[in-house]
This record gives structure tokens, sequence and C-alpha cells, in this order.
């Protein structure tokens, strides 16, 4: 019986809607099946069962937010009987508790003293509070676990009591009765729900002075209508924003300044660059292109994208994870490659498995991951398999990029425009085509050694075109 | 398959101003001079540009090698292209 969880797709996702099943209860799915759409900062995505198996229920409805690690579904495997669920939670329980440690193991707590023949559960910071502010802890509703009163609680209690009585005053305007030797108990409040403002009581000593004859409750009726019209006349106060969700632009700006944040909060950045004469490179893939119909031609960041995973196969410790203070490497390759949004933003979708694939298979993973990124199709192994990042500013004629890593991985790799240069090689001047690649490493994971390492494999391999 | 032979400077406009609707459509095309780089104005890519001459290779019959791509800057480069290459 497996469950399916609300995946993480990001290292910034903390919550996930449910935005609609793909399956029905009773569908057969295999690993793989697309069987949910899931709403995130990065748009709705796909998102993939990796076992087989029989769905046997759907827990959680369509329209529904949940945290990261939630069980969405009940799968149940292939062959597996239908579900005799009583038994199944009872043994699950007695198997937790047969094996749950010895701290876990509830201290009695001190008696408490009995008031009416009730035990009253409170803790004794909320009882010290209770005592300063004169409220029958008896009286009071505990919202803690067991019913044990909090110190939020009480002051939830003296709060009530005072309003109760009709004497919500703020402090100023306390300090200000007493100065000017007022009742507070003849004033009445303009304030939120009734409370007595220092304007009441200004308003209050104004009206005394002037007719010191008249009952003051009459005179102070007059100031709680007078504020009363005044703030009705006043320009309103900005209404209290309806907490609607923010469109998909600022939910998106707000996923990546949270990565990106966490990033150079915990990431320490070393950079290295290097530039790559490419001249042989874009000579033999424009031959090759030149073989090909517009639709089977292959871009320049394709042989960029399998030159960046062959040489992660030379130097692993720039592909994987950072996870619990230690470098997890990779073994597969999974390039996450930056894809820019017309609308703005950008979202990085593995390539899965680059070193092993041709140029061909990889130019049709490029267009495929391209096309469903721009086109909100991406799905959740897009996301969440990426074990190092590439990015390619060429277009926009940048000449180098420095990155900031997306945690919890461990290097970036850079690529700025393709620029014709003058370049000397074995005491001979030419102009050459030369690409500027940079890394930036995570010092925490690997040094700068074996980032210059990684550099260097990577001019190798886009160099040696034919091999790639 | 209609040929760019065929067609007038106009058809043919319009038939690249449609493909371009496609890959950028929030841009504002009646804005978009004649003679303006198409790929800046537009903020376009290199894939997105390839996806567009893929587009315009099959509607047009004609074909475009790589090497000629950077003969293609504004909408009148690429008509005069077009109908040359036709």
């Amino acid at each position: 019986m497996g469950e399916f969880k609300m995946p993480s797709l990001g290292a910034d996702m903390a919550t996930g809607t449910l935005y609609e099943w793909s399956v029905a209860p009773g569908d057969r799915v295999k690993r793989g099946d697309v069987i949910a759409e899931v709403e995130t900062d990065k748009g709705v995505i796909d998102v993939e069962i990796w076992e087989d198996g029989i769905v046997e229920s759907l827990l959680v409805e369509a329209g529904t937010e949940v945290p990261v690690g939630a069980v969405l579904a009940i799968i149940r495997g292939e062959g597996e009987a239908a579900p005799t669920p009583e038994p199944e939670v009872v043994e699950t329980v007695q198997a937790s508790a047969e094996k749950a440690p010895p701290q876990a193991v509830r201290v009695p707590e001190p008696p408490q003293p009995a008031t009416n023949g009730k035990r009253v559960r409170i803790s004794p910071v909320a009882r010290r509070r209770a005592q300063e502010l004169e409220v029958d802890i008896r009286s009071v509703q505990g919202s803690g676990p067991g019913g044990a009163i909090s110190l939020e609680d009480v002051e939830q209690a003296a709060a009530a009591a005072e309003e109760a009585e009709h004497l919500r005053v703020s402090p100023v305007a306390r300090r200000m009765a007493e100065d000017l030797g007022i009742d507070l108990s003849k004033v009445s409040g303009s304030g939120p729900r009734g409370a007595i403002t220092k304007a009441d009581v200004e308003c209050a000593a104004e009206k005394l002075r002037q007719q010191p004859e008249t009952a003051p409750e009459t005179v102070l009726e007059e100031c709680v209508e007078e504020e009363k019209a005044r703030q009705e006349t006043a320009v309103p106060s900005p209404p209290v924003p309806a907490k609607e969700k923010p469109d998909f632009q600022t939910r998106m700006r707000r996923a990546i300044a949270a990565a990106m944040a966490k990033s150079n909060r915990e990431i320490p950045h070393y950079y290295l660059e290097t530039r790559i004469d490419v001249t042989r490179t874009l000579e033999w893939l424009e031959a090759e292109n030149l073989k090909r119909s517009i639709k089977d031609r292959i871009l320049p960041v394709v042989p960029l994208i399998k030159a960046t995973a062959k040489a992660l196969a030379d130097v692993p410790e720039m592909n994987g994870f950072w996870i619990n203070d230690e470098l997890q490497v990779s073994e597969a390759i999974h390039i996450g490659f930056a894809v820019s949004l017309r609308q703005g933003g950008l979202v990085t979708p593995a390539i899965h498995n680059a070193d092993m694939k041709s140029l061909d298979e990889l130019m049709v993973d490029v267009r495929d991951v391209i096309m469903r990124t721009r086109a909100g199709r991406l799905r959740g192994s897009d996301l969440t398999d990426s074990t190092i990042t590439l990015t390619s500013l060429g277009d926009m004629g940048v000449e180098k990029v420095y990155g900031v890593i997306y945690p919890p991985q461990v290097a970036l790799v850079g690529f700025g425009r393709v620029i014709e240069q003058p370049w000397a090689e074995n005491g001979m001047i030419g102009i050459r085509k030369i690409i500027a690649a940079t890394l930036a490493g995570d010092h925490r994971a690997s040094d700068g050694l074996r980032g210059a390492r990684f550099l260097d494999a990577l001019t190798k391999h886009l160099q040696e075109v034919e091999t790639l | 398959m209609t040929t760019a032979v065929t067609m007038t400077d106009a058809e043919l406009k319009a038939l690249l101003l449609e493909n371009l609707a496609l890959i950028a459509p929030e841009a504002d095309l009646d804005e978009l001079s004649a003679d303006a780089d198409v790929r800046d104005m537009l903020d376009i890519d290199s894939f997105d540009f390839l996806n567009f001459l893929i587009a315009v290779n099959e509607q047009t019959g004609v074909d475009i090698p790589e090497a000629d791509y950077g003969q293609l800057i504004s909408l009148n480069d690429i008509i005069v292209y077009l109908k040359a290459h036709a």
C-alpha cells in the first residue's frame, strides 16, 4: 500500500494546492504516469506517480492547499488485496507504541491543587498571570492539550472580563483622566468595541469646563456623538486587503526571491571563469546543420549541455546536493536548464541523463522542456530532479554570467555570448570564436581546485566536438 | 503549399506577423517598424527564432540555411530574403 504525497517541487515550496486529479479511484497507474495537477508558485505542475498500482482512494479534494508531504492518495500495489483498514490502523498504533523511545513517555505532572473537585491544568506562568489579573482560572476554558490553560487563555479571559465591565480604556486616556480628575465610568468610549480613547477624555474635559452646570452624563453623550460623526465624515481607512492569492507573476517572483535569498544566505559561493575557443565546435555544428532540414537543426546550446554533462562525469563533486551538512554526489546527471519566461521569471526544468544522450536526443529534450515550460505544462520530475543548473545568456548579448546556485545544488555553470576575439595560441595570433564559461561553486561542497578541473574538462569536451 | 513567389509583400508581411504573434502574444505588432530588429524589439531568443523560421519554412517552402540567419534582421530583410530564395 503506497501513499502518494504532495511532492516538494523546489527548495522554496512549503505548500501546494491540488489543482485537479487526473485519475479516479479504481484506475490502474504505472510508474511515471501523471496522476494529479498541483498548483505551485511556478505554475500548474503535472505530478507523476513513482510506483505501479491501483488508485485506492483520493484523500484530498481539488482546490485544497496542503503542506509538502501530506498524503494525497492511497495506491494499492498490483495483486495486493483490497484493504481492511481497521486492523491495519490498530497494528500501526501498536507497532509505534512498542517502538516509542523511552523519553517520549509522559512524565507525570506534579499534582495541581484541586478546585471545586475539578483539576485545572494550567502552566505556572499562566497561573501567575491569572493571579495578577485577578482572573478566576476555574472559569477559564483551556485551549491547550487536555484542556490545559495557557497564558494566552488567561489574557483573553482578562480582556473579556474587562470588556464586560465596559471599561476598555487606552493607557493614555487613563492617565489623562486621572490628571483631569474625570470619572472614567461616566465617559462613553468611541474607540474600537467602545474603548475610551484620549479624544473621548479630552472632549469630556472640554465640555465639562464649558458647561459646568449641565449634568455630566448629557455632555459626555454629546462627545461620543460628535466623535462618531467625525469618524464617519473622515476619510475611510483603507479597506483591509482581502486575503486573495497574489497573481502568478508575484508568486513566481517570491519563489525566486526565497530560493535566491536562501542561496546567498547559506552558500559560500566561489567563482571561476575561463574562455573557450569554440571556433571548430561551431564550424562542425554548422556543417552538421547544413545536412539537416530546419526542423532537425541543433541549437548551439546543445553541445554546451552535453559538454557540461561529460565534464560532470569527470568531476562529480559539482553534481549533487548539499544536504545535512554533507555533499551528496548524484550519480545521475540531470541538468537544470534555465528557461526564461516571456512574462518574466524563469524556471530550470531538468534535462534528464544528459551525459547519456546524443546531441539529437538532447535537442529533442531541450525543445520539449522549453515548450512545456512556456506553455505551463511542466511535470514534477522536471522541477525536482536537476542535479546542477546551466544558464546560457548568450542570446542576450552578455559576455559572462555569475550565477547564484539553486539550493540544495552545489554548482551552476554559466555561458555568455560567442564573441570573435583576437586569440593567441602556439605563438600565433588569429581571430577566433570565444565563449566565456563560468562556474559558481558551493565552497562547502568543493574547492577551487576541483572547480578548475571541472572547467578544464568542460573546455576539453566542448572542443572535442566529434565525441560529444 | 503556398510558395513565397506567388505572395505579395503585404501577404508575406502578414504571414510573418501572424507567426510572430504566436511567439510573442503580448507584443503590439502594429508598433513594429518594418526596418526594426525583430529579435531585439520582441525579445525573441534563439529557440523562439528557430521555431519562427521553422514555421516560415513550412508556410512558404523557402529553406533557410543556418548561415543565412544573420541576414534576417528586420521584417523587410526577411521578406526580401524569402522572395530572393523562393
